[in-house]
């Protein structure tokens, strides 16, 4: 898809959002309906559609072993096969579980990346390329940082590692309110990301609506979650009693909370509900990849797929019994007399 | 469903983990903090919306002010004129003198915890404020 009309569709698509909570908010005074209704709803989705497509997975047979080899496989005692190779090629669940961790917590994919170079003349070189997999976890971990630092609105008394991380979080003690450190680094980190698929020609080519549809939410996210700790600010008393209502399932909508603050959480239902639709469930798909979560044991392992037709086998011994008389007429040799 | 117990028990650890906010704060939210408002004092440096909303903000560009500028005297918006001062202007015993009723009622409900402390010390509450020798005994 051209990427003009994919940029505008995506961000016409999130602006369009904040119109709409906007007009609904300001302009109709639907707190209800964006304070508690659609929060509800958009939580409601994200579970059953992670479950259901948690499920939906399950339900694939994967009778074979396909993990991706990335290193030597296990094989005989002459043949190296040392940590790497455990790593890269495991045989056993425990080398898998070490993998997955790996790849989970640190994006190790992402940091084996490598980009195909010419050197001098047609010489080619592979490149280590790591600026993806930078942008990937720093995006990745200052929003499970920003997430967890949202349970001061959904808990009281707060849990004692809230406090832990907005100590570290706000270590600079500039301004007040202090400045989060991740707010700014995951707005900067989505920032480089979309500027990487639009910059680059050949990840342009593969780019689609779907890539930057998430890419400007999150911007949106930030973009109005800065606005309102730091400059349009919002009355937070309130704003708890909100979400503490939502969170005990006893709902109640404060007077005089600022229009910003159901921007920002209409923004956030849509990308619950959006969650379980899009690329987004990788949270949960990466756990299920059978190229990562399976262990190469196909030499060691005999693995029958379930699902081959019964095939009727018709043995030596018993056509022997049933010709034998016949082949003995012939001249053949037979097994038994 | 294939390997169904694993995945049935990752799918009930996401779940756990994910509805952490539902469990941890489950019952009765309590009630909305209320502050206590100066008795004779009723007009503050900027009006009650704003300060309800910005006060850190104003507390930090008076913090800077005498600091980093000497300069203590803030002219409000309306004209008055203040002294630049946390402990002697906003916490002067006409005002708001308790910090566990005034600052600490909505501190604490949004687990905000401003380092204003770090230096400043809050005024002694009880019994009594003028003479704080005595509470020594």
């Amino acid at each position: 898809m051209n990427i003009i009309i994919s940029l505008t569709v995506s961000f016409l698509a999130v602006f369009g959002l904040v119109v709409i909570a906007f007009v609904g908010v300001w302009g109709a005074h639907l707190e209800w309906l964006f304070g508690v209704v659609i929060p509800y709803l958009a939580v409601i989705t994200f579970f059953i559609g992670i479950v259901y497509r948690v499920v939906q997975w399950a339900k694939c047979p994967v009778p074979f072993r396909i993990p991706s080899t990335c290193a030597q496989q296990k094989s005989l005692p002459w043949i190296k096969y040392g940590y790497a190779e455990k790593l890269d090629n495991p045989v056993n669940t425990f080398w898998v579980v070490c993998r997955m961790i790996l790849e989970v917590l640190c994006f190790r994919s992402l940091f084996r990346n490598t980009r195909l170079e010419f050197g001098s003349g047609q010489e080619i070189k592979y490149k280590s390329a790591k600026w993806l997999w930078l942008g990937a976890i720093a995006f990745h971990y200052t929003f499970l940082i920003v997430l967890l630092r949202h349970l001061r609105f959904f808990t009281e008394p707060m849990p004692f590692f809230v406090k832990i991380i907005e100590n570290v979080d706000g270590f600079f003690q500039m301004f007040l309110p202090t400045v989060y450190q991740s707010g700014f680094i995951l707005g900067a980190a989505v920032t480089y990301l979309l500027l990487r698929r639009i910059l680059d020609g050949k990840m342009r080519y593969i780019s689609l609506p779907a890539d930057y549809f998430p890419l400007f939410m999150i911007l949106g996210l930030v973009t109005t979650g800065v606005l309102m700790r730091y400059v349009l600010k919002a009355d937070i008393v309130s704003i708890k009693e909100l979400t503490l209502g939502l969170v005990s399932f006893k709902p109640v909508v404060p007077e005089g909370i600022s229009v910003i603050f159901y921007i920002h959480l209409f923004l956030v239902s849509v990308f619950f509900a959006y969650f379980p639709f899009s690329k987004l469930t990788h949270m949960a798909g990466v756990f299920l990849s059978p190229t990562r979560n399976l262990s190469n044991n196909t030499r060691i392992v005999r693995h029958i797929n379930p699902w081959n037709n019964p095939v009727k086998f018709h043995t030596y011994q018993a056509y022997e019994d049933e010709f034998r008389e016949k082949m003995k007429d012939a001249g053949l040799p037979v097994d038994k007399e | 469903m294939y390997d169904g117990g694993k995945i049935i028990t990752g799918i009930v650890i996401g779940l756990v983990l994910l509805t952490f906010p539902i469990w941890y704060t489950h019952g009765t939210p309590p009630p909305r903090p209320e502050v206590k408002l100066p008795e004779k004092e009723k007009k503050c440096v900027q009006p009650g919306a704003y300060m309800k909303l910005k006060h850190m903000q104003l507390l930090d560009l008076w913090r800077d002010s005498t600091v980093r500028a000497a300069k203590r005297s803030y002219v409000a918006t309306d004209g008055r004129k203040y002294e630049m001062s946390l402990q002697n202007t906003c916490m002067s015993p006409e005002c708001h003198a308790k910090k566990t009723e005034f600052c600490d009622r909505c501190h604490d409900y949004t687990g905000v915890d401003p380092y204003c402390w770090d230096c400043h010390i809050p005024p002694k509450e009880e019994p009594k404020k003028e003479k704080p020798e005595e509470n020594v005994h």
